[in-house]
């Protein structure tokens, strides 16, 4: 029997405001265990908290971004539970009237489309972090990051694959950072991800029972876990057993999926209005002014490479997936750059560079202008497309410009016919043997004749006189 | 048994006479409550909030927070700068 998994997303959003959701302490990562906490975030009796108007913009801003209902009234609720990392025993969170409503996300996905619907996004505080000793029966508890604020953005069941799902997480990291709400660091626990998954025969329309996924810190581990489930899950029903409805972990080392063992008793969160919270109303006029603050998404302009470029349409996506990389290769495209050339290098040799360093491109030395003016050289034969390379690691490594490095390492092009004979008859001679095969018909020698010039002149003969030269000479 | 549950929730352990005394006061109670639902309410909005105001909002301005140690201050233990708690695995 073939079957088909269905997947829906949670993904958890720490937003990019200074301070926290209901008080004035610092959001700043990073920072030495329990410095950033006020008697609202730890719980003390009687604090009461009062809403982060940025929390609220961050979220409906978000909400516009990825098409949502944005309904006129809202209001948080507080969802009750024990648990060390949560000091007031309930968290403020949202229940029945959440900031936005139903909207979606477009995702590609090897040249294919498709529309993954959004259910709700919500704003929530965050909780602290417990550190679990490897040994011993204590933990230990940070509260810096509770009342971080958090937005929870919930798909539909609309994903069927785990290719899906990370096309589905890059995309929404790709907006969210665009639109400046969340960094998107996963790393950091910035961005967070838990999934719904659940099989079903292929053509059946009841849903299977569904297991929880947690920890799946990475677009790579989001992709190896629902593999890992879904496959765990075709199997229990092959053997005859039966799925159960649990919550399970990612296991990075062991790159599989455990369940928690969670206690039988269902979760009773006993959710109700918070008291401490006034109802928040988006009136028209706040949203509309919200959304004139939305940066040009990475769909519109992805079109709008296509169109007004001519780029293919995977060059558009990856460059557009990333605000940074899009302006940069704007910068670049006015100052007269070709968009494919730019595309190429930007996609290829930076790209490779920057991930190496770990880096973002605005924090490299290369600058548009150093790759413009590059590209001026090698269309003026200045410099050849392969020492380019040289030159291009040279930019990025220094941020000195083309030119500069062109005469520093000495590396113009030899386009000075005679030079290049003068060598290609020296190669020639020291190579009888080749040369002989060549001539009984083993032409795909050019290479290593080519091959010899170029180590001969560092690589800077002009190509297209030495493969003249040869092909006469031969 | 529903005080049962009630007790867990609660994080409260019960002896068998608190659970029969204690079942007993709660159902009582919310019998009381129950007549509220003898009202007709069809007529009526629903209240998001008893007072009549929403959007109260702060700025995202930052202020500065508790020193750890007056942090720490209340804690039944800690471990240098951190909460120290009974190990909990879920």
């Amino acid at each position: 029997m073939q079957y088909e998994a269905v997947i829906g997303l949670e993904i958890h959003a720490q937003l990019l405001t200074d301070t926290k959701i209901f008080c004035g302490c610092s959001t700043k990562f990073g920072s030495e265990p329990n410095t950033q906490t006020c008697p609202v975030c730890i719980g003390m009796p009687g604090a009461l908290p009062v809403m982060n108007s940025k929390a609220i913009e961050y979220v409906v801003k978000t909400g516009l971004a990825m098409n949502c209902e944005i309904p006129g009234l809202s209001r948080f609720a507080r969802k009750n539970y024990f648990y060390p990392d949560l000091p007031k025993g309930y968290q403020i969170s949202q229940f029945d009237l959440p900031l936005c409503g139903r909207g979606y996300i477009d995702i590609s996905l090897n040249g294919s489309h498709r529309r993954i619907g959004l259910t709700r996004i919500h704003l929530e505080e965050d909780a602290g972090k417990n550190i679990h000793v490897d040994q011993g029966n204590e933990s230990c508890v940070d509260l810096n990051r509770a009342g971080v604020p958090l937005m929870e953005i919930v798909s539909e069941p609309d994903i069927r694959t785990p290719g899906e799902a990370a096309a589905f997480m890059k995309k929404l990291r790709s907006i969210v950072r665009c639109i400046g709400v969340c960094d998107g660091n996963m790393e950091q626990g910035s961005l967070r991800c838990d999934a719904n998954v659940s099989v079903r025969p292929e053509g059946q329309e009841e849903l299977g029972v569904k297991s929880e996924i947690k920890n799946m810190n990475s677009f790579r581990f989001v992709e190896k876990a629902l593999d890992y489930e879904i496959r765990r899950q075709i199997r229990t029903l092959q053997e005859g057993g039966r799925v159960i409805q649990e919550t399970r972990l990612w296991n990075t080392e062991r790159g599989i999926t455990e369940s928690m063992r969670s206690k039988e008793e269902a979760h009773d969160y006993r959710y109700f209005p918070d008291p401490d919270l006034m109802p928040v109303e988006i009136d028209p006029s706040w949203a509309a002014s919200i959304r004139e603050h939305i940066e040009e998404l990475p769909d519109s302009r992805c079109r709008r490479y296509v169109a007004e470029f001519g780029l293919p349409e995977q060059d558009a996506e990856l460059i557009t997936a990333e605000k940074s990389t899009a302006d940069w290769f704007e910068q670049a495209v006015a100052l007269g750059g070709d968009p494919k050339t730019l595309s190429n290098w930007i996609r290829g040799d930076l790209a490779k560079y920057l991930n190496e360093d770990n880096m973002q491109i605005g924090e490299c030395a290369l600058t548009p202008r150093h790759l413009v003016d590059m590209l001026v050289l090698i269309k003026e034969g200045t410099i050849s497309g392969k020492i380019a390379k040289t030159v291009f690691e040279e930019m990025y490594r220094t941020g000195k410009d083309a030119a500069t490095v062109v005469k520093e390492k000495g590396l113009v092009q030899i386009s000075d016919e005679a030079g290049i004979e003068k060598i290609v008859d020296e190669v020639l001679r020291k190579s009888p043997d080749e040369v002989a095969r060549f001539r009984g018909g083993e032409t795909k020698l050019t290479g290593f004749f080519v091959g010899q010039v170029m180590k001969e002149t560092k690589g800077r003969a002009n190509p297209k006189i030495v493969n003249e030269l040869l092909r006469k000479k031969l | 048994m529903e005080i049962e549950h009630v007790a867990m929730l609660a994080r409260l352990k019960l002896s068998d006479d608190e659970k029969g005394l204690f079942s007993a006061q709660v159902g009582g109670i919310i019998n009381y409550i129950e007549k509220l639902n003898e009202l007709d309410t069809s007529d009526v909005e629903p209240t998001a909030h008893v007072l009549p105001m929403n959007n109260v909002f702060r700025e995202d301005k930052l202020r500065s927070s508790l020193p750890r140690e007056k942090a720490l201050q209340n804690a039944p233990d800690r471990d240098e700068g951190f909460y120290r708690v009974p190990k909990i695995i879920e």
